[in-house]
C-alpha cells in the first residue's frame, strides 16, 4: 500500500514553494517515512531549519518546528536539545547555511557530539537567491557572483564533519529515496551528532547555466560524481579525484554524547559524584 | 515592599547570576567576554545545581541562539555579554523580537565602539539597547544602579520577558559588575512568590493560535513537545506562526509588536526620585538626570551641593526603554536647570530633549573609560548654572 504522508504534512501549506523537480520534496518525503518507521510521536520531534530553499522544510512538516536565522540551526537546536534530551531534534540546512555562514556551528555541533541529526541539503549553489557561489560549488562552474567561472575550492562536507568529531557521518543523494529513508532511520537512531550530506539538484539555478538544463541532467551529473563507499574503498587514489563516496562513512557508537556528559556535570554540582577528570575519558587530548 | 531581607557579600555580576537562578532560569548560553564573564562563571555552578544547563558556546551568536532555542522550548533562559557581544547577537535578538521568545540579556557595558576599552566602564550601549537589530519593535531595557539592582532588575527582567514575550535587556556596567560589597536582597521565597510565568493555552491543540491575540497583547507560546505543534519563524507570520505576505496580517503583526509594549509602558516604568520631593520650581533648583552606576556619584554630588545650599535632586530612570516620558517631562517642566550625566555622549540626553521639548539641557559626558566622580558633577553644576 502506498505510504500516506498526510498525517505528517501541513497540507494547508501545499503546494510547496520549491521549483518543479526540486530534490527538497524527495528528501522531505524520505524523512517523513523514516520518522514513521521509527514510530515516533509527532509531538516528540523538533525540526529546526535555516535560511534558503531548505529553510522552508520546517514549515511543511507537522512537528514542533523552528525556522531560524541563516546558518544558526545547530546553535538553536543545541538549546532545544539540552533542555529536552529525550526528544528528537533535527536540523535541516542548505550547503550555504551549514558550511559557509554557519560553518562554525556545524563544526562545534560535531565536536560536542550532541544528539542532533543534521541534514544538509547540498545542491551546490545558493538557489533561493539566484545562483551565487556556495562552498560546495565545483570550481569552474558558472555562478552569478563569479560569471567568469568559480575559482573557490570545493568543500567536502563529510570530511569536515568527520574531522570535527561527529560520531555518525553519511552521504546520500536524492536519486535513491529508499536509501535516503534508510540512512535517515540510522541517523535518527544513532545517539550522537549525525551529519548527513544529502546531494540534491538545483537545475534551475545551478543546472541551466552549467549545461544541465533539466532535473534529470542535473541528477545524472550527481550520479557521475558519487560512488558507493564499498566501491570507493577499492579505488586507487587517482580515480577518487572529483568523486564523493556515498553511504555511511563513519559510525562510532562509543563516542560520549553531550547531553549524557552534561548529566555528569549536574551530578557533580548536586554532590553525587567527584569532579570530572581526564580518567573519565578514553581520549584524553 | 520587601519585608524580609537577606544580606550577601557579592559582586554585581555574581548577583545577576544569583537572581537568574532565584527567578527560575534553567538555561544559560554564553561566550567569554570582559567584563561580563563572571556572570557565566557563576551560572556554570548555579544552573547544574538546580538541574538546569549552562553552556559556553562557540561564539556570541551561538550563545544567544542556544538561549533562544531553550526559550522556544519553554524554559526561562538568559545570556550575558558586553557591547561587542550584543553587536554579534543582534540578528538573533531580532528573531526573538519577531517570534516573541522571552529571554533575559545582561549587558555589562564597557568602552566602545569596537573592541574599545574592554576593562573600563562606559554607558555607550544605551542607544544600541533601544534598537540592537533591524526593523520595528520596542526594546525593554532596564538599568541597574547599584549592587542590589543587579539582582532585583534581573528578577524583574525575567517576569517582564514572560509578560511581554520578548527579550529584556538589563544594562549594568564594568563599575557595577565588578563592584564587590554588601547587598540586601529580597529572600528567595519572596522572589519565587513573585514569579509570573508566561501564559499558556490549555484548550484543544486544533484551536491553538499562538499569534492570534489582542492588538496590544503578546503571543501565547506553549512549551514544545506538549502536543501543540506550531511554527517559529523570523518571517512575517500568521496566527499559527506560518510565513505570510498577506498585507493586513503583516501590518497588524508589526503594529502589535509596537503596541504590546508602548500601550503598557506603565507596567514597565520604574524610576528613583532622589531629593526631588521638596522641589517647587523656584529659581536656582537643579535637576540631575542620571542612571546606572553614574547615579551613585550623582547622589553623592547632590549631598555636597545641598550642604552648600544648592537645592539639587536626582531623577533616575531604572527602566531606560521605553523611556519614562511623562515622569521626565513633569520634572523638566518644573525645574529650569537640568543636567544630564552620562558615560557616553548624549545618548540619553537626546531622549530627555525629545520628551521635554527643551534644547537647553546641560550635559556632563565622559568617554575615557573612567567613572565620573561626585566632584566633577559638583563642579559642572557650579560652572553651568
Amino acid at each position: 500500500m502506498a505510504f500516506n504522508y498526510d498525517k505528517y504534512l501541513r497540507l494547508e501549506k501545499m503546494p510547496t514553494l520549491w521549483c518543479w523537480g526540486c530534490g527538497d520534496g524527495v528528501i522531505l518525503k524520505a524523512f517523513v517515512r523514516a520518522i514513521d518507521k521509527l514510530g515516533v510521536s509527532r509531538d516528540d520531534v523538533c525540526v529546526v531549519s535555516g535560511i534558503g530553499c531548505s529553510g522552508r522544510f520546517s514549515s511543511y512538516v507537522d512537528f514542533n518546528t523552528v525556522h531560524t536565522t541563516h546558518g544558526r540551526t545547530v546553535a538553536f537546536a543545541t538549546g532545544i536539545k539540552l533542555v529536552n534530551p529525550d526528544k528528537y531534534v533535527i536540523c535541516v540546512a542548505g550547503d550555504g547555511d551549514a558550511l559557509a555562514i554557519g560553518g562554525n556551528h556545524t563544526i562545534h555541533g560535531c565536536r560536542r557530539n550532541i544528539d542532533i541529526t543534521m541534514i544538509v541539503i547540498n545542491n551546490f549553489i545558493y538557489g533561493l537567491t539566484n545562483s551565487q557561489t556556495s562552498p560546495t560549488t565545483p570550481q569552474g562552474m558558472w555562478t552569478v557572483s563569479q560569471k567568469s567561472g568559480n575559482i573557490d575550492p570545493t568543500f567536502n562536507a563529510t570530511d569536515l564533519a568527520i574531522a570535527s568529531g561527529a560520531s555518525f557521518v553519511a552521504r546520500e543523494t536524492m536519486l535513491d529515496p529508499k536509501k535516503l529513508e534508510k540512512v535517515f532511520v540510522k541517523a535518527l537512531e544513532h545517539k550522537g551528532f549525525a551529519f548527513l550530506d544529502i546531494m540534491s539538484n538545483c537545475h534551475i539555478n545551478l543546472g541551466r547555466k552549467n549545461k544541465m538544463n533539466s532535473a534529470m541532467e542535473n541528477l545524472k551529473w550527481i550520479e557521475s560524481i558519487t560512488i558507493p563507499k564499498k566501491k570507493w574503498d577499492e579505488l586507487p587514489e587517482e580515480e577518487k579525484l572529483n568523486k564523493f563516496p556515498t553511504g555511511i562513512l563513519k559510525e562510532d557508537t562509543n563516542a560520549r554524547e553531550y547531553c549524557d556528559l552534561y548529566k555528569e556535570v549536574i551530578a557533580f554540582h548536586q554532590g553525587k559524584r567527584k569532579t570530572i577528570t581526564q580518567d573519565d575519558f578514553e581520549k584524553k587530548i | 515592599m520587601a519585608s524580609k531581607k537577606r544580606e550577601v557579600v557579592s559582586s554585581g555580576n555574581e548577583l545577576a547570576a544569583l537572581a537568574a537562578r532565584d527567578a527560575g532560569c534553567k538555561f544559560f548560553g554564553g561566550y567569554p567576554i570582559t567584563p561580563s564573564s563572571e556572570v557565566m562563571h557563576e551560572m556554570s555552578d548555579l544552573m547544574p545545581e538546580v538541574g538546569g544547563v549552562c553552556i559556553q558556546m562557540e561564539d556570541e551568536i551561538a550563545g544567544v541562539a542556544a538561549a533562544i532555542g531553550a526559550g522556544m522550548a519553554g524554559v526561562r533562559t538568559m545570556t550575558a555579554t558586553s557591547g561587542p557581544g550584543i553587536s554579534l547577537k543582534a540578528e538573533n535578538l531580532g528573531l526573538a523580537q519577531m517570534a516573541e521568545v522571552p529571554l533575559v540579556v545582561v549587558n555589562v557595558m564597557r568602552g566602545g565602539p569596537s573592541t574599545g576599552l574592554p576593562t573600563r566602564v562606559s554607558q555607550g550601549d544605551v542607544r544600541q539597547a533601544k534598537n540592537p537589530s533591524h526593523g520595528d519593535y520596542r526594546s525593554i531595557t532596564l538599568c541597574a544602579g547599584n549592587l542590589e539592582e543587579c539582582y532585583t532588575e534581573v528578577v524583574r527582567a525575567f517576569n517582564l520577558a514572560d509578560r511581554f514575550m520578548q527579550p529584556v535587556f538589563v544594562l549594568t556596567d564594568e563599575t557595577i559588575g565588578h563592584m564587590h560589597g554588601k547587598a540586601m536582597l529580597p529572600t528567595e521565597e519572596e522572589v519565587k512568590a513573585g514569579i509570573v510565568p508566561r501564559k499558556t493555552f490549555d484548550g484543544a491543540p486544533e484551536d491553538y493560535r499562538p499569534y492570534e491575540c489582542a492588538p496590544d497583547q503578546p503571543a501565547v507560546l506553549n512549551p514544545m513537545f506538549k502536543g501543540y505543534r506550531y511554527h517559529f519563524t523570523g518571517l512575517h507570520h500568521d496566527a499559527k506562526g506560518f510565513p505570510t505576505e498577506e498585507i493586513e496580517t503583516c501590518r497588524k503583526l508589526i503594529q502589535r509588536l509596537e503596541d504590546k509594549v508602548m500601550m503598557h509602558a506603565d507596567e514597565i516604568e520604574l524610576n528613583e526620585e532622589f531629593m526631588l520631593d521638596d522641589m517647587t520650581g523656584e529659581k536656582g533648583e537643579i535637576l540631575i538626570i542620571a542612571y546606572g552606576s553614574v547615579s551613585l556619584a550623582a547622589k553623592e554630588a547632590i549631598r555636597h551641593l545641598r550642604a552648600q545650599g544648592i537645592k539639587a535632586g536626582l531623577f533616575r530612570p531604572i527602566t531606560l526603554w521605553p523611556s519614562p516620558a511623562t515622569s521626565i517631562k513633569k520634572y523638566t517642566d518644573m525645574i529650569k536647570n537640568v543636567l544630564c550625566v552620562e558615560l557616553n555622549i548624549r545618548q540619553y540626553t537626546e531622549e530627555v530633549e525629545r520628551v521635554s521639548q527643551r534644547l537647553d539641557i546641560e550635559g556632563l559626558y565622559k568617554v575615557n573609560g573612567r567613572a565620573i566622580s561626585p566632584y566633577e558633577i559638583v563642579n559642572k553644576v557650579k560652572e553651568v548654572f
